[in-house]
């Protein structure tokens, strides 16, 4: 029995399949979601959201946000998710690198917090494209 | 009279003025069609966000409101305003009024003994303001007809933060609503405290486990309301800005065709002008010929 998986963000709804299980990072660690799990709502961290379908498995970088987990359904609310596959890596890396570089500088409070998340969201994202490089993923 | 080379040149560049308009009209539907179709798209995100909230208000007390975006000073000293206005002009009143609204904003919560900070998104608030009021804090410019949410992200986190550390006790935005193609109006709204949504009542009420607990999940969740909150407002601008454009842009055209239509009008009458004075020069030279052999 397979659950109904939707995923959404605040610029638009990213994903609506039925899905066999769902693996989210959440602010207490990872945890699995199979379909008829108990109702839940959490709160997601940043992290590798894994989603399994058959016996196909899709990897996204999540920068937190939240998971209701309903017998037959399941939401999440994304801060920002991407499909591993849509990751330019070279891309990724730069915005790391500038992320870093804000950080070096030391202006405001506002740009140090924004930096902090660039930053983490970037580490995120390549490390979701380089496990994707290594035939982890496929 | 102007001379008909002159009248020729005016009617050709009125002529290309209203081709640009015109343009420049269309460009503006389509773009307007699009902002109101992203407005549209945070929809989903909203409505769940609101029917997770009211779950959560409902099972909570109200001194769990201390100390969170929900908290209600007694005494308001310090204001925000986020001020969002669009990048480009060439939208007609749409950027005047805003403006003029702010500033009666600002007025206002001066009577009142408030200090009034302004965090300005888009260009034309963040000039405005910094010509007669030098209170920008903070800013977020040239965000283009898409933006994503990260991209005012600065803004909000400064004043959420603000709020938090007591340096706002209220927070507002100034944006235009998009009412219809013809008519956008500026409004103000209060951002912090956050005011909860009406309960939804698309929402079965289930009994969730809270992770990490009821009040965290809270914390975490009025912050990205109030972002979303935020974001909105800055889309349904830019469809406000782009309608105000369209229709400015079409009086522009008719205007132009208007001035064509009398240029070309005064042009026929200093042709016409002409040919009768020619005319009548040959025919008094002609005469003044028959005068002389007689």
């Amino acid at each position: 029995m397979p659950m109904h998986l939707n995923i959404v963000t605040a610029e638009r709804e990213v994903l609506s399949e039925e899905v066999d299980q769902v693996n989210a990072p959440t602010k207490d660690g990872r945890i699995g979601v199979l379909p008829r799990h108990t109702t839940l709502l959490t709160v997601l961290d940043v992290g590798v959201l894994d989603i399994i379908k058959g016996n196909q498995r899709t990897e996204y970088a999540l920068s937190g946000g939240f998971m209701e987990v309903l017998p037959d359904r399941v939401t999440i609310l994304a801060d920002t998710v991407e499909r591993a596959d849509e990751i330019d890596e070279a891309r990724a890396e730069r915005a790391r690198q500038r992320a870093e570089e804000l950080l070096q500088e030391h202006r405001g409070e506002q740009d140090m917090a924004l930096a902090e998340a660039q930053l983490r969201r970037a580490m995120i994202r390549l490390r979701v494209a380089q496990l994707r490089r290594k035939g982890r993923l496929d | 009279m102007a001379s008909t080379r002159e009248i020729r040149g005016r009617i050709r560049s009125a002529k290309n003025v209203a081709k640009i308009t015109r343009a420049m009209e269309m460009v503006s539907a389509s773009k307007m069609r699009r902002a109101q179709r992203n407005v549209q798209s945070t929809r989903p995100y909203v409505d769940h966000l609101v029917a997770i909230m009211s779950e959560l208000m409902e099972r909570m007390v109200g001194s769990a409101r201390r100390g969170t975006l929900l908290e209600a000073r007694d005494t308001v000293r310090n204001v925000a305003l986020v001020l969002v206005s669009p990048d480009r002009g060439l939208c007609g009143s749409l950027v005047s009024n805003q403006l003029r609204h702010a500033g009666r904003f600002i007025l206002d919560q001066r009577q009142q003994g408030r200090n009034v900070e302004v965090h300005a998104i888009g260009r034309k608030g963040r000039d405005f303001m910094n010509r007669y009021y030098q209170n920008v804090v903070s800013e977020a410019t040239h965000l283009g007809d898409r933006p994503e949410l990260a991209a005012m992200l600065g803004v909000a986190i400064n004043v959420i933060r603000g709020f938090q550390e007591a340096r706002y006790d209220e927070v507002y935005v100034i944006y235009s609503q998009f009412v219809n193609t013809l008519n956008q109006r500026s409004v103000s709204r209060k951002l912090i405290p956050v005011e909860p949504p009406p309960a939804s009542e698309h929402h079965l009420s289930v009994d969730y486990t809270y992770e990490p607990g009821e009040e965290e999940v809270l914390r975490d969740l009025l912050p990205r309301y109030v972002e979303v909150l935020l974001y909105q407002a800055v889309l349904e601008n830019i469809a406000s800005e782009h309608s105000a454009r369209m229709v400015a842009m079409q009086n522009a055209t008719s205007n132009a065709k208007d001035l064509v239509r009398e240029l070309t009008l005064s042009y026929n009458k200093a042709r016409q002008t002409n040919i009768t004075n020619e005319v009548s020069e040959i025919a008094a030279g002609a005469n003044a010929l028959v005068a002389m052999q007689e």
